[in-house]
């Protein structure tokens, strides 16, 4: 490009010395798919640029330390009170900096949405399959941000020093030391002594503003270039394979898509932190470990944690003088990381069970998979009860309910719900796929009427789109894995016969009673069905034009 | 010995008898007597109608008792069944008029009907009658008095005291009433109830009676400035703006967490959408 069209002098001026013409001529007319679904990880980047730039802000008036000062600032109610000067900066933040109350709470609003939206973005992801070969690592790196963005969050919660995360911080110290063996030392080492100590704000300040925002932002490049590597996965439709990408150029409209989208991400967080008032450390008091209040929650993110504690019955043992915490152990160190680890595996997972090991570039309908899309809401639904248990005091009062019945109702719903989840979902994707299958071979109801000559009636049909029924027909066919032959022709036993029995066992189920693609003959007899019976009547419709552009993926 | 006893001096006489089977009972019955005239000497004439209106006010009083409370409470304030062996209400004798004027001025007694706690609701009875009801059971037997208005007048409190106040109030108060007194759940449907919109009067006598689930802070507890003090910080609550816009409630994260999934994750998702569906296609047929 640089050859044939002359630049304006300081374009040039860079170009000859950052061969940014090159760059710029393969990278802005890479295509990405257009659809609302893919939007969803954008709105968690444009949440952290939002977090990095009202957390500096923060960082010029906190003070991360725990030394003791008197409050002198001008929140009249805690004025001549004792607290840690972290408290103190927050207050001062929050009353004598100038829009520094607006940024807290941009930068707390911002956090809530920087998670909300990775959790909302994963889901679209395993509902459409988008994780399968070879964007596993993806998934996985991108889990790794979810994660480190809720112990991210965490700390910062844990920063202001206030009764609130005071309480949170102190239940997290609980859950440490409920750890056999290491829990003591594990507290010590991260408290630096007896809880709350003197260290703390300063160590979770470092690591709050600096080692994970670092590891977040370099777990961002790598994702967004795996992103620009694979190039982006589409719905299946007219003219998308697994080999194309089928859309527009990210310049001039994905620059102005995202960066439109980028501005109403920072309007709407700005206005949240305008209009609604997110953790106000003033009415918490400062951190006293005396005291306690009523409604003491983590941020949303920590809730289904909270509440697998809160309904977890109170079991302990004791024996040669220890005492084992079950009732902290169970639904605080074995339950939660055995859910993680199964979410962020899943990929594996399933990939082992299905046997399935070519790459995906169109993606999923959640009606396509049943068994996963069922199994998506068992995770949900398990989510869910254990982050209504986070809540259980605030359900019961606003509810009128008993406190006890909110908890025993969790604790069998947590497990019978998923399952009965489970079971919707699946069935409801099935009976999804029939009725696919219905319009496919027998077409659109029209609800016209037709009587013969000789006194029958029937109702006329009218065949789906060719866009439809692309778009239905492009999924896979889904076959159980084959477990192959007990023997060999040399009668020689087969390996690792018992485990693939099971990973056949596990597949027939992944794809039991998933309704087959009908195929082309079928279909081709089905139309002839039709035809002879007078039921399918062409639509003439009008061509439809599609000025998408298409791109290879090699 | 016995020819020596007629010769006995009184001293002599009870020391020789004080193994005397029925020498306990005697000594039992000076006792009574000696601690009973000791009691009348000195203890306060309560019973006693020195006043003819209050005694006029008593006799209101229980006559509005007989006919709104005694279903429950029994007839003389005694307490009672409901007849299938479970109490109805509870004793009366001794909880004071403080108790009468909050359960009755928080309208939360009459109640509706039994339950695992009585919700607070628009008082029934005027204010000479909640004096007439405080009375006779005042009259009953002593108990904590409705508290002067000095003892609650908070108008002239100092920054000092409501920041006070405010560390009596966390240490004290927050485990059940929440952080801004919006209230708390308590086992078995039971609640400490929300704080806002009680008046000073009614809060005081709370914590000096201790009503339903509540523990009771008398004044050996916490000294009547403390209570003053708490009261003082729960209305600059009350009183208190949010600054930062919306208080959600001062609910903290729970709220927080569905306002910002409804409103922000909500939003944002709408305006994906809207995104989505506006470009270079919208303006040909539409596809699907």
């Amino acid at each position: 490009m640089s050859t044939n069209t002359e630049f304006p002098g300081p374009v040039k001026w860079v170009d000859d010395r950052l061969g940014i013409a090159k760059i710029g001529k393969k990278n802005l007319r890479k295509i990405f798919p257009d659809h609302w679904s893919f939007m969803l990880g954008e709105i968690a980047l444009y949440s952290f640029i939002i977090l990095i730039l009202t957390g500096t802000f923060l960082t010029f008036w906190f003070k991360p330390s725990m030394a003791e000062v008197e409050y002198q600032g001008s929140y009249s109610l805690l004025k001549g009170l004792h607290m840690s000067e972290a408290y103190a900066s927050t207050l001062d933040i929050t009353f004598d900096v100038r829009g520094g109350l607006l940024m807290r709470q941009i930068h707390h609003w911002a956090a809530v949405l920087f998670i909300a939206a990775m959790m909302v973005h994963l889901l679209r992801m395993f509902f459409t399959g988008a994780f399968r070969k070879p964007r596993e690592l993806n998934w996985l790196i991108g889990f790794g941000m979810l994660f480190l963005g809720i112990i991210e969050g965490f700390l910062g919660y844990g920063l202001p020093d206030d009764l609130l995360s005071g309480t949170g911080l102190r239940i997290t110290n609980g859950m440490i030391q409920a750890s056999p063996v290491v829990g003591t030392y594990m507290n010590f080492f991260i408290f630096g002594g007896e809880f709350p100590g003197d260290d703390f704000v300063a160590r979770f300040f470092i690591v709050h503003v600096l080692l994970i925002p670092g590891i977040i932002l370099a777990l961002v490049t790598a994702h967004l270039f795996l992103v620009v590597y694979h190039k982006h996965t589409q719905y299946a439709g007219p003219g998308r394979t697994q080999k194309n990408v089928v859309g527009y150029p990210l310049f001039p409209v994905y620059t102005a898509k995202a960066g439109g989208f980028f501005f109403v991400v920072f309007g709407i967080t700005a206005l949240m932190g305008a209009l609604m008032q997110i953790n106000p450390v003033w009415l918490y008091g400062p951190y006293n470990p005396a005291e306690v209040t009523a409604g003491a929650q983590p941020d949303w993110y920590m809730g289904w944690l909270e509440g697998s504690v809160r309904i977890f019955p109170g079991f302990e043992s004791h024996f040669w003088g220890i005492t084992l915490s079950w009732n902290l152990i169970i639904p605080a160190l074995i339950v939660p990381p055995a859910f993680v680890t199964l979410v962020a595996l899943y990929p594996f997972i399933e990939g082992w069970i299905t046997g399935d090991k070519r790459e995906h570039h169109l993606l999923d309908r959640p009606r396509d998979v049943p068994t996963r899309t069922g199994i998506g809401v068992a995770f949900i639904t398990f989510y869910a009860m254990l982050w209504i248990g986070g809540g259980n005091d605030l359900i019961a009062t606003h509810f009128n309910l008993s406190l006890n019945h909110v908890t025993w109702f969790l604790r069998f719903a947590v497990i019978l719900g998923p399952i009965l989840g489970f079971w919707i979902a699946r069935r409801w994707a099935i009976s999804l796929q029939r009725a696919d299958h219905d319009r496919l071979l027998h077409g659109l109801e029209t609800g016209v009427i037709m009587r013969s000559p000789e006194g029958k009636y029937t109702e006329k049909h009218q065949p789906i789109s060719t866009y439809e029924a692309y778009s239905i027909t492009a999924r896979d066919r889904l076959v159980p894995h084959e477990i192959g032959p007990d023997t060999d022709e040399n009668g020689v036993r087969a390996p690792r016969r018992a485990l693939n029995k099971a990973r056949a066992a596990l597949s027939r189920f992944y794809y039991a009673d998933a309704v087959q693609k009908p195929t082309t003959q079928e279909l081709e007899e089905a139309h002839e069905h039709a035809h002879d019976a007078d039921e399918i009547h062409e639509l003439t419709e009008d061509t439809e034009t599609y000025r998408e552009v298409t791109s290879d993926r090699s | 010995m016995s020819e020596k006893r007629p010769s006995l001096s009184p001293a002599r006489f009870l020391s020789a008898r004080r193994r005397h089977r029925s020498a306990g009972l005697v000594v039992l019955l000076f006792g009574l007597l000696a601690v009973g005239s000791a009691y009348a000497a000195f203890a306060p004439d309560n019973a006693v109608a020195d006043n003819s209106a209050q005694s006029q006010q008593i006799e209101e009083g229980k006559k509005l008792f007989a006919v709104g409370c005694s279903s429950c409470h029994g007839l003389n304030a005694e307490g009672g069944g409901n007849g299938e062996g479970k109490m109805a209400g509870p004793s009366l004798i001794g909880v004071g008029a403080a108790a009468v004027d909050f359960q009755v001025g928080t309208g939360r007694m009459p109640a509706v009907q039994p339950g695992a706690q009585i919700p607070r609701k628009a008082p029934a009875y005027s204010e000479e009658e909640i004096e007439a009801l405080a009375a006779y059971v005042a009259s009953l037997a002593p108990g904590p008095s409705v508290p002067g208005s000095e003892s609650y007048d908070v108008s002239k409190a100092t920054d000092e005291q409501v920041t006070r106040g405010g560390e009596l109030f966390r240490t004290n108060c927050t485990a059940c009433h929440n952080f801004a007194g919006r209230g708390g759940a308590l086992p078995n449907g039971k609640y400490a109830p929300s704080l806002m919109g009680v008046s000073e009067k009614h809060i005081y006598e709370a914590m000096l009676t201790g009503p339903q689930q509540m523990p009771v802070f008398s004044d050996q507890v916490m000294q009547p400035e403390d209570k003053r003090d708490i009261i003082a910080y729960l209305k600059a609550l009350e009183t208190q703006k949010d600054p930062g816009g919306f208080g959600l409630g001062r609910l903290g994260p729970v709220s927080e967490g569905l306002w910002g999934w409804f409103v922000g994750i909500g939003l944002l998702v709408a305006v994906a959408v809207w995104i989505g569906a506006k470009g270079v296609r919208a303006k040909g047929a539409k596809a699907e």
